[in-house]
């Protein structure tokens, strides 16, 4: 593994795209090729139009810019080693306070940059010799405090302003971005740093954040499931068209003489194009059966959300939650659609999930939605069931899924968990995969494809 | 092979920027390598950000003809590439009554019987010519098909006439809002670029030049406000379009500073959704709407 400094530039682009490929990002052998020209028409010389060139050369979307500005910064770094050799022994903590401060306070970008690889150079190396053993975006930020500085900020900024006007309380919101923006180009730094002591590639593989519609239900954090739920909307527009026009293909079928002879007469009489007969459409039914136990909370979140934006397409949508006991949330979830944020508290909340314990029960729940609400399931209803098919080593109840399955048109299982892990310890997940179709959906992207290939036209 | 309208990055900008158009250092980039690799540039953003706009402005400061084609859902072949102008052949048929049908055959499937679509347009003659092809995401999937050979190519094949190549490549843009994922064929062929919403200083420039009679320390302020309008978790944040529209009625109104009572009056303009100007009221201290 070669650091990216010591090799040539065909060499540094190939092992970006690798570091790209790595991170899911489909690139051909065509892209890369158009990536070397565009290097080569763009030349070295500017950072910014060469980062935006390859971007335009080798990605297919927008949420894949995520990954790529730190991969590219790794591999066609700002600069190499120590940015200024003459600086010395570490800066001053309250100096390079003081001049981060106004560099915030004029808003200067580059000078930004500057001073966060200075603060890295000086607070972020820990280890025993100057040289160090490693650098660190935390430690750095964690002696600088940038966060802090916000109160001398708005004062200076207010200070030099001519006349304070009503833009002036956004100011907060803007230093806050600005320190924000500030603390990410510190990490940049200290990622380039110990990409050169150990190797872009690793760095490239571990170092970099996947995009929102890879991360992991059952391991997303509180930002990324936020940044999730925003994946959500664009998502749901997708497939409301990809539905559509799989019933506009659907419909197509025999030929409407009458209207094929009307619309031949401006061909004199000759029908040129034949007029198909339209069917009238029928809008499948959704049931919904949500785990939204702790353990699996953030994956029904995020489907619920998505089945909340799909609302319209479906003549008829109920959805159920349940822990251990089973209860009907479909008026929260569809009432709900102006607060997305607080909807899984909402149904843990003010629908009756738990008996006297906490933990969910598989078996219990299909037995009393099959009992309580067996009219919810028709022979024109699809039966999504989401979760992990962890019981907690109490009876799964085969046969109430069972009787489920035979009213219901399609029964799916959706689970967050990795096929290899079905089975062990107390999942019971494959004992209802052999009742019903079952399905491995970890991240958004997964649970897009799924849904648009089972969802009923 | 390329376009060859421009020189350098540099040249993109300060030509864009005299039609009016003020450009990203990554919208230049990529119109620099579109036009250099004669590659088409697929433009994906939100609406109102000037992706439309840019191909016009491209086709301004090239000499060049816009050729567009507007997609919308059921927009097909005959509509896109080329049509048989079946109403004048049937003239031609019955005009000649008595010749053979070998020569009435050879005689209305020429040139004189075919009705160039924006495609087969862009692609035929020499003049410089910039091809739109708008809210491509609105076509259905055959159509991508379609532009497939057309944009790897750069040509047509009409059964009658045989194929025809571009003796000179258009600049091609297309855009699209992201409705429909469009297939991985199609961007393979394409530079992909996102254009966002501009930055801070970047949006008060395109403010000061499309309303040229508003105030500078007026319009930074307008930049401001949108921007954190656009932070919010709104169902439309407001675009540039929006913005251009808001500095319009601000002049309009008289209005030298923003203060509250001016801006609780023209948020409607701004913003699309009563819920969006409540929220956005709320968070921006304004009285009750």
């Amino acid at each position: 593994m070669k650091a990216p400094a010591a090799s040539g530039v065909p060499e540094r682009l190939t092992a970006l795209v690798q570091a790209l490929r790595s991170h899911g990002i489909r690139i051909g052998t065509g892209e890369t090729v158009d990536a070397a020209r565009a290097l080569e028409a763009l030349g070295l010389a500017d950072r910014e139009y060469l980062r935006e060139g390859l971007a335009s050369a080798l990605l297919h979307g927008t949420g894949q810019r995520a990954v790529f500005d730190p991969v590219f910064d790794l591999y066609f770094p700002r600069g190499v080693g120590v940015p200024e050799p003459g600086s010395g022994p570490a800066p001053d903590r309250d100096e390079l306070r003081d001049r981060i401060a106004a560099a915030l306070a004029a808003g200067d970008e580059a000078l930004l940059g500057q001073l966060a690889a200075e603060a890295v150079n000086g607070f972020g190396g820990y280890g025993s010799s100057p040289g160090s053993d490693g650098w660190s975006s935390y430690q750095t930020l964690d002696r600088l405090r940038p966060q802090t500085l916000l109160a001398r900020v708005r004062a200076s900024v207010l200070a030099q302003a001519t006349d304070s006007g009503f833009a002036d309380r956004l100011l907060d919101d803007e230093i806050r971005r600005r320190i924000e923006e500030f603390r990410r180009q510190v990490r940049t730094e200290a990622r380039r740093r110990v990409a050169e002591r150990r190797g872009a590639d690793e760095i490239a593989r571990r170092g970099v954040a996947p995009t929102a519609d890879r991360v992991d239900f059952l391991f997303a954090g509180r930002a990324q499931l936020a940044e999730l739920r925003r994946t959500v909307q664009p998502l749901a527009r997708k497939l409301a068209t990809r539905l559509a026009a799989r019933r506009r293909r659907a419909s197509r079928g025999t030929i409407d003489l009458r209207r094929t002879l009307r619309g031949s007469l401006s061909t004199g009489g000759v029908p040129m194009r034949p007029v198909l007969r339209r069917r009238r459409p029928v809008r499948p039914e959704l049931v919904l059966l949500c785990d939204v136990s702790g353990s699996v909370a953030g994956f029904s979140d995020f489907t619920m959300l998505l089945v909340q934006a799909l609302h319209d397409q479906f003549s008829k949508v109920r959805v159920f939650a349940f822990v251990n006991r089973i209860d009907e949330v479909t008026g929260l979830v569809v009432r709900g659609a102006a607060d997305p944020e607080g909807l899984g508290a909402r149904i843990m909340a003010q629908a009756a999930l738990t008996g006297w314990h906490d933990s969910s029960d598989y078996g219990v729940s299909l037995g009393e939605f099959a009992e309580r609400y067996a009219d919810a399931v028709g022979p024109r209803a699809s039966v999504f069931v989401l979760g992990d098919a962890r019981t907690n080593r109490s009876d799964p109840n085969l046969p109430a899924l069972r009787r489920v399955a035979e009213r219901a048109r399609r029964v799916y299982w959706l689970n967050p968990e990795p096929h290899t892990q079905w089975g062990t310890g107390d999942s019971a997940a494959l004992a209802y995969a052999e009742v019903v179709e079952m399905h491995e959906c970890r991240n958004a992207r997964q649970l897009g494809e799924l849904v648009a290939r089972l969802l009923p036209v | 092979m390329t376009t060859g309208h421009f020189t350098s990055v540099e040249d993109v900008s300060a030509r864009l920027a005299e039609t009016g158009y003020l450009a990203s250092p990554a919208v230049a980039t990529t119109v620099f390598l579109a036009d250099r690799l004669g590659k088409p540039l697929l433009v994906e953003g939100p609406a109102g950000v000037g992706k439309t706009e840019l191909a016009k402005a491209v086709a301004e400061v090239a000499g060049a003809s816009l050729i567009r084609l507007q997609c919308y859902e059921g927009v097909d072949e005959s509509r896109a590439l080329y049509e048989w102008n079946h109403a004048k052949q049937l003239l031609r048929i019955s005009a000649g009554r008595d010749e053979t049908w070998d020569e009435a055959r050879t005689d209305i499937f020429g040139e004189e019987f075919l009705l160039p679509r924006p495609l087969l347009t862009a692609i035929r003659g020499d003049e410089p010519k910039v091809l739109l092809i708008d809210e491509t995401d609105k076509a259905d999937v055959e159509v991508e098909g379609l532009l497939l050979e057309v944009l790897s190519d750069f040509q047509v094949t009409v059964p009658e006439l045989g194929t025809i190549t571009a003796t000179r490549r258009p600049f091609v843009v297309l855009t699209s809002n992201a409705s429909r994922e469009l297939s991985e064929a199609l961007r393979r062929r394409c530079l992909f670029l996102h254009i966002g919403f501009p930055d801070e200083e970047l949006e008060c420039r395109i403010v000061r030049l499309k309303v040229p009679g508003l105030d500078a320390a007026l319009a930074e302020s307008v930049v401001r406000v949108v921007g954190a309008l656009r932070e919010m978790d709104l169902r439309k944040v407001p675009s540039v379009a929006e913005t251009i529209d808001w500095a319009r009625t601000l002049l309009a109104l008289g209005a030298d500073t923003l203060d509250e009572t001016v801006v609780r009056d023209s948020l409607g303009v701004l913003l699309k959704h009563q819920e969006d100007i409540l929220k956005a009221s709320a968070k921006l201290d304004l009285d009750a709407v």
